[in-house]
């Protein structure tokens, strides 16, 4: 089953490689049903999901390399499987965003996008460190293309920043994951889970991790590459970085720091706090002073995952659990926002806020649905966004007040630069005559936000059904987490 | 579904409908839809204050759904009637239902009607979440749900940019209290491991909870004291008390019947509603208590002084707005809770009257607010100008009507409680009586006395229609008996076990004992401050022009309300900006990508040299690495 899901779009995008040819349509088709299909394919992992087991489920495990401990396995818990699900539903909607919008090279874009979708599951779903890494490694490469291809006046400098970003952060990982497998004597993720480190090499460990898992959330500071990233992405690919590869950084802490070096994790608290909050306040401020649409969305998420951070060390149920839920929620939210944008962005071919204004007197149902991610985005009950951000810091006041306190100002600025951008391009009197001459959007485009609306209001009244996806596993991760691997000595010998 | 969930549900299916089908059902479809929904909740609520708090029933509590669980954290949406809440209902859902039908007559030409009402329907729902809920998240859900409908209808027509600055500027001072709110919730999670009301009030009365939290770098401090002062930095900010009150002024760019359902009779209350509720706390904290009664007194003395020289006919009723609730926060300051909320209904009759019929001066003088240009309005328009009366005299306190009973029940209680802040807030209250006498009454002297300012829009000026006159009148009853029928809400017991009540805190109840001319000292405030306005605005009218200029600098300050705004701009707002442009451009721009790009540029160096080697292309140097490792791990099997 997990193969399936996580195979079945390179299939796909195989098959559109070689046995079509220069057919957009069909490709369009053909990769829009490959990826629906997937969708179905993970509702049905869903359905056969048991809340009430830590353990992980639809386990595969195939021979490899097993002289080395490698492993082809693959299973999935209540932390990975939301991102799974998020993936599967992400990706059709990015493929109907760019029905229209992508004219050049369709067959390469599809063929990339099936393929990253791919490796982007194979990441939520592998349990060995290799074919983790394996995963995690190819799916830069069509990202990379996504945005070197198909992106906008920049994209180059844009593509080399994220790849040579996450390479950098990659190498040192890939030591780590290399001294862990040697030193425990496997790459099985779940083993490796109850080998006991020496403190002084969970530190090493945990900074080798770190530095890729910190690049990819991003935290402050390696986060610069993200607005130029997004800025030059075609839409989808903002959607999917936004929505799914950020998320990759934040499930690594839980998946592997947490559980296997808890000694370090613990160790780290104060610093993880502090980045997160120097990146809350930080990059709300910058927020409110940018000047491209995309950029402060982009800036936006680094702040929210600024709380997400905080939320999963804060090494209680209702922070971790707020936590992987406001990841979903921003991959719901912000993916939201950029697709808003990318509608936008085809009729104006601009993202300048100064060039919009008084939208809303043009494309009323556009402005209805853009005011409810942007009040998703600034976490008002009744949306998502309060569900994930309130539990966040429930769980934060109750590990460390102050650290709450800094974090809450982040309400007050996410309000202030989204309600700014918000009256900047859709209130006020019609700008020009290019916003004079906006239609409201068609059929296709409303159909995208459907889901996302039904996902928005959903976990906004009814959070429960998310939530208990995660209660056993998050429970085991503190078990996990709070246990001393290392002995005390050694730690105070540090 | 339960006759209470169909009050608080009625009129937020009353306003989807609206919003959704508006454009097909047509303004008049639409609007009606939305009174229906409207007037079956207000019917309910009043069968339910019957029940409840007429007869002797037992306050009701039902769970609707299980909101959000993790670990053991559990909250609930769910309905807690008592009396206090049968007194909300009644109010919200009541002058809701008389200002959603004054609308179809005030927004009759304006092209959005669906939306406004659906607007309208929606701040409803949130609001009689908010009176309702049995739990602090379900208050924090309504609160914040109000918060974004006076968002939006503030914002409503969102062409003028003063508008939309207006709602970003509501929505962000409140969130600044709402910052306050929620970590007083936290407190109280971590204090008492729930957010449920009745659990909470429980433990708390047991004294089943630590005395002392440790609060940042205060270290120790009073749990309730630190609990009742984070809540209550909520309350200032949407009952719009002083520091946290500059939005409340500029909230006026809304329509007029938003001003007089949200920025007068319901949603700047619910800071009041939210201190009475919690009084099992807040009783625990005589800190908190006194903080509660500084802050409310010291804002009904400001916002009064403001509303001396303001010229926006809005402008002056919404300082006057302020400076009520000021009264009542000194009120539940004092411990005489069922006085605030006393005073709270009746001002709600009274001060959505005064701003209907603002709204009905503005109407009939084709969207002019500006005072200096009304005059000699009453031959044109008497019927307004009665209403407009009534609420005055309602509000100034003339006896009899719904002001005298509330206001003055506040005020003895103040003098009743026999200690500083309460004779401080006495005081500053008795003064404030003055003044509002004399601000109302130079409002009805310069809009409906003397002489028409514009003869143009003087001869233009006409009658509202019945469908705006006849919410009037149905308020102006309200404003007229409402004080009296109420009075007996201020006896003690009336709210049984809504409101708690320490032992030694019976401010209230010496209230009704104090000396005759303690009594009737504020008519003769009323007296004092009418006497003042005949003479400057009828008897002398160039008077207050050269009392201005005497005392520029006194005006000027006045006129600018103390300059708040002028020193929030200064000190937060530049700064933020000043620090996000300094963070982007230097922070990221030269510091972080300062380095990467160096560090990429040795790259490149170093590359050129071995570019015979290499392609070049980085995401081969990926690809190889990943094969690299592949290769490297299969040698060794």
């Amino acid at each position: 089953m997990l193969s399936l899901v996580t195979f079945l779009p390179l299939v796909g995008a195989l098959v559109i490689f070689f046995a079509v040819k220069d057919n957009p349509k069909l490709i369009r088709y053909l990769a829009l049903g490959t990826s629906l299909l997937t969708f179905i394919v993970s509702l049905q992992i869903l359905k056969g999901f048991d809340n009430s087991t830590a353990a992980f489920q639809f386990m595969e495990e195939a021979a490899w390399l097993p002289a080395y401990g490698i492993t082809y396995r693959m299973g999935v818990d209540g932390i990975s499987l939301p991102f799974v699900l998020l993936t599967a539903l992400l990706t059709p909607l990015c493929i109907l965003a760019s029905w229209e919008s992508i004219q050049t090279q369709v067959k390469g874009y599809m063929v990339s996008f099936l393929a990253l979708e791919s490796f982007v599951i194979g990441v939520f779903c592998a349990l060995d460190f290799i074919l983790f890494y394996i995963f995690w490694e190819a799916m830069l490469i069509p990202m990379f293309l996504l945005i070197g291809i198909w992106g906008g006046k920049n994209r180059v400098y844009a593509a080399y920043k994220f790849f040579l970003y996450t390479l950098a952060g990659s190498v040192l990982m890939l030591i780590a994951i290399l001294v862990m497998g040697f030193k425990g004597g496997t790459f099985s993720i779940p083993t490796l889970m109850s080998i006991p480190f020496s403190f002084g090499l969970q530190v090493w460990l945990f900074l080798g991790l770190f530095s890729s898992f910190a690049v990819k959330v991003p935290m402050w500071p390696v986060h610069t590459w993200l607005p130029d990233a997004h800025v030059e992405a075609p839409t989808a690919g903002s959607v999917i970085l936004a929505g799914i590869l950020l998320k990759m950084g934040a499930y690594g802490f839980l998946r592997f720091s947490l559980p296997i070096l808890p000694d370090a994790s613990r160790f780290f608290i104060p610093f993880i706090f502090g980045l997160s909050l120097v990146a809350i306040v930080y990059t709300a401020l910058v927020a409110l002073m940018q000047k491209d649409l995309k950029k402060l969305i982009a800036y936006s998420s680094v702040s929210h995952m600024g709380f997400v951070t905080i939320g999963l060390f804060t090494y209680n149920q209702q922070g971790i659990e707020g936590g992987i839920l406001q990841m979903v929620n921003h991959g719901v939210v912000s993916g939201a926002l950029f697709l808003l944008v990318g509608v936008i962005y085809d009729r104006m071919h601009t993202r300048e806020i100064a060039r919009f204004g008084g939208i809303a007197h043009r494309m009323p149902v556009y402005a209805v649905i853009f005011m409810v991610f942007t009040m998703a985005s600034v976490g008002l009950p009744g949306t998502n966004g309060f569900i994930g951000e309130f539990l966040i810091l429930l769980g934060a006041y109750l590990a460390n007040k102050g650290v709450a306190v800094v974090a809450a100002t982040g309400l007050v600025f996410g309000a202030a630069y989204m309600l700014w951008m918000f009256k900047k391009v859709l209130f006020g009197v019609v700008a020009n005559d290019e916003v004079a001459a906006l239609q409201d959007m068609n059929k296709r485009e409303v159909a995208l936000f459907v889901p996302l609306l039904i996902l928005v209001l959903w976990i906004g009244f009814y959070p429960a059904p998310f939530l208990k996806m995660m209660h056993a596993s998050v429970e085991q991760l503190l078990i996990q987490a709070n246990t001393i691997k290392a002995g005390s000595a050694a730690i105070a010998m540090f | 579904m339960s006759k209470y969930l169909l009050i608080v549900l009625a009129p937020l299916f009353g306003s989807m409908i609206a919003g959704f089908f508006g454009r097909w059902l047509g303004n008049r479809l639409a609007s009606l839809v939305t009174i229906a929904g409207m007037s079956l909740s207000a019917l309910l609520a009043i069968i339910t204050f019957f029940e409840i708090a007429v007869g002797n029933g037992d306050p009701v509590r039902q769970e609707v759904w299980s909101w959000i669980v993790s670990g053991d954290f559990r909250v609930s949406f769910g309905l807690l009637i008592d009396r206090l809440t049968a007194v909300m209902l009644i109010v919200v859902s009541g002058i809701s239902t008389l200002i959603h039908i004054y609308s179809m007559g005030y927004m009759a030409e304006d092209p959005d009607q669906p939306r406004f009402f659906s607007y309208l329907s929606l701040f409803t729902f949130a609001m009689l979440m908010l009176v309702t809920g049995d739990s602090y998240l379900q208050l924090f859900f309504g609160w914040e749900g109000v918060g974004l409908a006076s968002y939006l209808l503030i914002g409503f027509w969102f062409k003028k940019e003063s508008a939309c600055n207006a709602a970003i500027k509501a929505f962000l001072v409140n969130r600044v209290g709402d910052f306050g709110f929620a970590l007083g919730i936290f407190t109280i999670y971590q204090v008492f491991h729930t957010l449920d009301y009745a659990t909470v009030f429980r433990m708390a009365g047991t004294g089943q909870f630590p005395q002392t939290v440790d609060f940042l770098f205060w270290g120790p401090v009073n749990t309730m004291t630190l609990i009742c002062l984070l809540l209550f930095i909520g309350a200032m900010g949407k009952s719009a008390q002083f520091i946290l009150h500059t939005w409340l002024p500029d909230a006026m760019e809304g329509p007029t019947p938003v001003s007089a359902l949200i920025h007068a009779a319901t949603m700047v209350t619910a800071g009041v509603f939210m201190v009475c509720r919690s009084s099992p706390l807040f009783e625990l904290s005589e800190t908190a208590l006194t903080v509660v009664t500084i802050i409310g007194a010291t804002t009904a003395f400001f916002a009064a002084t403001v509303g001396l020289v303001q010229n926006d006919i809005k402008r002056v009723i919404a300082y006057s707005t302020c400076s009520q609730l000021g009264y009542m926060f000194f009120a539940a300051g004092v411990s005489a809770y069922s006085a605030a909320i006393f005073h709270l209904m009746t001002h709600a009759f009274f001060k959505a009257l005064l701003f209907l019929s603002a709204g009905a001066v503005i109407h009939s003088m084709h969207h002019e607010q500006d005072m200096r240009k009304m005059g000699g309005l009453r031959k044109k328009i008497p019927i307004t100008y009665a209403m407009m009366m009534i609420g005055t005299l309602a509000l100034t306190g003339f006896p009899f009507l719904a002001g005298f009973y509330s206001k003055d029940a506040i005020l003895e209680a103040a003098y009743a409680s026999q200690t500083a802040v309460g004779s401080f807030a006495w005081s500053l209250g008795m003064i404030g009586a003055v003044l509002t006498t004399f601000y109302s009454f130079r409002l009805i002297f310069m809009t409906f006395h003397g002489h028409p300012a514009d003869h143009h829009k003087y001869d233009h000026a006409h009658e509202s229609p019945w469908v705006m006159l006849v919410p009037l009148m149905v308020l102006a009853v309200g404003a007229l008996f409402s004080g009296m029928l109420g009075e007996s809400m201020t006896h003690l017991g009336w709210f049984k076990s809504a409101i708690f009540l320490a032992p030694g805190h019976d401010a209230m109840e010496h209230a009704h004992h104090v000396s005759l001319w303690v009594k009737w000292a504020p008519f003769l405030m009323f007296l004092i401050g009418l006497g003042l306005a005949w003479l400057l605005y009828v008897r002398l009218p160039s008077l207050p022009g050269i009392i201005a200029d005497h005392f520029r600098g006194t005006y000027r300050f006045l006129l600018n309300a103390w300059y708040f705004d002028r020193l929030y701009d200064r000190i937060f707002v530049q700064p933020a900006k000043m620090i996000g442009e300094g963070l982007w451009l230097t922070g990221d721009g030269k510091i972080v990508d300062g380095c990467v790009n160096g560090v990429a540029a040795l790259c490149q160096h170093w590359a050129n040299q071995l570019r015979a080697l290499q392609s070049g292309y980085v995401y081969h140097y990926a690809f190889a690495m990943l094969i690299g490792v592949l290769v490297l791990v299969s040698l060794y099997t």
